[in-house]
């Protein structure tokens, strides 16, 4: 039997892993797979590992290793963030009020729900514009005294916008509130210079730039209030119990590593598609809308919107003829809910129950993009021919 | 699109009959595409169609995985409740029929919109996990035969089909018995080797059907009285779509001899009630008669009808009639002809189409 072609553009979902970043990994596994706690050799080469790793990522986000904490994954990192600030604030100065955009990913915002519903928080949202984006005179508006925190995601994970987290982040510091920013997404394209972003808190997870999945990163500026969430050893100083998973950070590294020091080249080469991308798609399909800001998004992400289309059944088709994307309101189950996102930036359910996103990597040909382009506008109109509704 | 002729969506619901339909399609070189449909079910404690229970799906996506073909998940919800729940359901039994929504879902769901949905996924081919069999006759058109194993068959409620849609159907497992159905799923390896038959109607999760028409349209059912043949008030009934025809229990009159329902009067909303003889009927009036061939007889023929999924083939004559109904004379009186169930006419083993059971006015 024929084997099914499959082209991968869901790049914002995951990567593959960069095979240069294995090679750098495997050592870890068999030959130097000690415990960094340990204090004979096996325990020294795993801990000069885990340290190296550190500090090739606080070199690239311009802070000192010790604002580098390792986790397994980004959704652990913001959890921590969250959780660990929110609750430390409470104890330290008694506040208790959290803020965030209504578009984060939901490792923040679940996090800030349930610290408003089980913990006592007030939470409050921030507006955004019709591209999803926060305007920092906003935040400015709805700092109190007794803001907690503050969370804004640095690139939409849905619409690809990226927010002004400078800006946010000097308002948030003139009134010495802790702020945090999601950059799981943005850790593939964009400069993580913590100290430029004005950032306290900032997550990454490796496998959004082609490094492995299971670990992630915290940066957490010092004398930033924090508690734990996970606790037992004195891991991670402190703030992450958990024995180290060395060959992930390792890997993580130089993964983070890679996509700095290509970061530029990678821009480049995926802007223009992405860009060809947005144009036919908008040209050759009828009553489609481009969701998030046209210009300023990642440059690896396009996203649609497409009126009376049921967004889960133009993946499956989509997939069925070897494109591999996602939705906005994918669901495996089948249960069509708009997304939060697309519904807060204005989007009627008619529109946002036909959600596509198209995420470009640094494996996709040009060809890949052409075919896409050239199967799409059919598979659109078959769709709402043989409607769902 | 290349390798179309070969590709077939398979309606997958995670029970061991569509799960084996979709291997033995692999096994013949076929490229299954596998589909749930996510059908309606009420808010509450059971909140999943039982057709798509969180546990059907992820047997039915494991099935899937282990079978090696693609899995999707599709919403019909909406469709769904409009036209088999409250279409034909709710407002079948509210203008005093019993309706079979499973024919409903087969003519508009099943082969409504799955059956056209298979070119979206680029599929030439539709198979479910029916017991049926489709066989060509001399002029290579399809025609539709009972399952070889009877005690299983399906073709009743797969009467509504027709030319266009047989062509392109497969039903994988209609030559095979359960017993064979089941081995080949264990021998595969397959989680749904020993899963039980379904029963029951797949929206209603726990509830019968009269507390799901009383949590949804209670104000349209009203209490009456029940009269019987004779004409004599013998007690209340609670409403009408609470009752169905050659019903004995939960009429609460109080006699020596039992009674069954008869009959129900709309109009007047009174429930006719009487001896058992007095559910026999001769004959039956089939409306919005589909026949598989479609190819109207001219003339009468015998042939052996059901006049319902679990009634066995009664011998009769059929009267296509210059309206387009059918009249049906059995050769042998009937019992209980319920009317908005389905009469299904057959040949042999041959199905050669059906319609519903008209409101029947004499007594």
């Amino acid at each position: 039997m024929e084997k099914r072609r499959s082209i991968y553009l869901d790049y914002a979902a995951t990567t593959p892993l960069d095979s240069r970043v294995l090679s750098v990994m495997m050592p870890f596994f068999q030959e130097h797979f000690g415990n960094p706690s340990s204090i004979h050799i096996y325990g020294q080469r795993a801990e000069a590992a885990l340290e190296n790793s550190r500090e090739i990522i606080a070199r690239y986000m311009q802070c000192s290793p010790e604002e580098v904490i390792f986790t397994s994954c980004g959704s652990e990192s913001d959890n921590l963030a969250l959780r660990g600030v929110a609750l430390a604030e409470r104890q330290r100065r008694g506040a208790n009020h959290i803020l965030i955009s209504p578009v984060e990913h939901h490792a923040v915002s679940r996090t800030a729900e349930q610290l408003a519903a089980y913990f006592g928080f007030e939470l409050e949202y921030i507006p955004v514009d019709s591209s999803g984006i926060v305007s920092p005179e906003e935040v400015n508006k709805r700092l109190r005294p007794t803001t907690a925190i503050v969370s804004v995601i640095y690139a939409n994970n849905e619409i690809g916008s990226l927010n002004p987290i400078a800006e946010i982040g000097e308002i948030c510091r003139m009134q010495g509130v802790p702020f945090h920013t999601d950059a799981v997404q943005a850790a593939a394209y964009l400069p993580l210079d913590v100290n430029a972003l004005n950032v306290d808190c900032l997550s990454i997870g490796a496998h959004k730039f082609y490094g492995p999945k299971g670990v992630g990163a915290l940066f957490v500026r010092k004398a930033t209030p924090m508690i734990p969430i996970l606790t037992g050893g004195g891991q991670e100083f402190g703030f992450r119990a958990g024995t180290s998973n060395i060959p992930y950070i390792v890997g993580m590294a130089e993964a983070f590593r890679l996509a700095q020091e290509e970061r530029n080249a990678r821009i480049a080469y995926l802007t223009p598609l992405r860009d060809k991308l947005i144009h036919s798609v908008l040209e050759t399909i009828p009553e489609v809308q481009l969701s998030g800001h046209p210009t300023n998004r990642l440059p690896n992400h396009a996203s649609f919107v497409f009126r009376h289309v049921d967004g889960n059944a133009l993946i499956a088709a989509l997939d069925a003829r070897g494109f591999c994307c996602s939705s906005g309101s994918a669901c495996k189950t089948g249960n069509p809910e708009p997304s939060e996102v697309l519904t807060h930036i204005g989007f009627s359910p008619d529109w946002a129950l036909g959600s596509l996103r198209v995420t470009l990597g640094i494996h996709t040909q040009p060809e890949d993009v052409h075919d896409f382009l050239a199967t799409l506008p059919s598979v659109v109109e078959t769709l709402r021919k043989t409607t769902t509704h | 699109m290349a390798g179309e002729e070969r590709t077939v969506l398979v309606a997958m619901s995670g029970g061991v009959d569509s799960s084996v339909a979709a291997a033995l399609l692999k096994q013949q070189g076929y490229q299954p595409i596998g589909v749930m449909l996510r059908l309606w079910s009420p808010h509450g404690e059971s909140a999943y169609n039982r057709c798509c229970s969180p546990h059907s799906m992820n047997l039915a996506r494991k099935v899937a995985s282990i079978l090696d073909i693609p899995f999707y998940v599709l919403d019909v919800q909406t469709k769904f409740h409009q036209i088999v729940v409250h279409e034909a359901f709710t407002q079948g039994y509210l203008s005093g029929l019993t309706p079979n929504p499973c024919l409903t879902c087969n003519r508009h769901i099943r082969w409504g919109f799955l059956f056209q949905y298979k070119q979206v996924l680029g599929a030439q081919w539709f198979a479910t996990g029916h017991y049926a069999r489709i066989d060509r006759d001399a002029n290579g058109s399809p025609i539709l035969k009972k399952a070889f194993d009877e005690t299983k068959d399906q073709s009743y409620v797969l009467h509504v089909l027709n030319q266009e849609l047989l062509q392109w159907t497969l039903f994988p497992i209609g030559h095979l018995r359960k017993e064979e159905v089941r081995t080949i799923a264990a021998s595969l390896g397959l989680p749904v080797a020993q899963r039980k038959d379904s029963q029951d109607l797949c929206f209603l999760g726990n509830q019968d059907y009269r507390q799901f028409l009383t949590a949804n349209v209670s104000e349209e059912i009203k209490p009456g009285a029940i009269i019987s043949t004779d004409g004599k008030i013998l007690g209340v009934h609670q409403g009408l779509p609470f009752y169905t025809i050659g019903q004995r229990k939960g009429l609460n009159i109080p006699s020596s001899r039992p009674f069954y329902v008869i009959r129900k009067d709309v109009q007047n909303n009174i429930l006719i009630v009487g001896e058992r003889c007095a559910l026999d009927r001769h004959e039956l009036l089939i409306e919005n008669m589909n026949w598989i061939s479609s190819k109207t007889p001219q003339n009468p023929f015998y042939a052996h009808i059901k006049i319902r999924y679990t009634s066995p083939a009664y011998p009769g004559e059929a009267i296509p009639l210059p309206d387009g109904r059918v009249r049906v004379k059995f050769e042998q009186p009937v019992s209980a002809v319920t009317p908005g169930q389905a009469a299904v006419l057959y040949q042999g083993d041959v199905c050669l189409g059906g319609g519903t059971i008209g409101a029947n006015e004499e007594v």
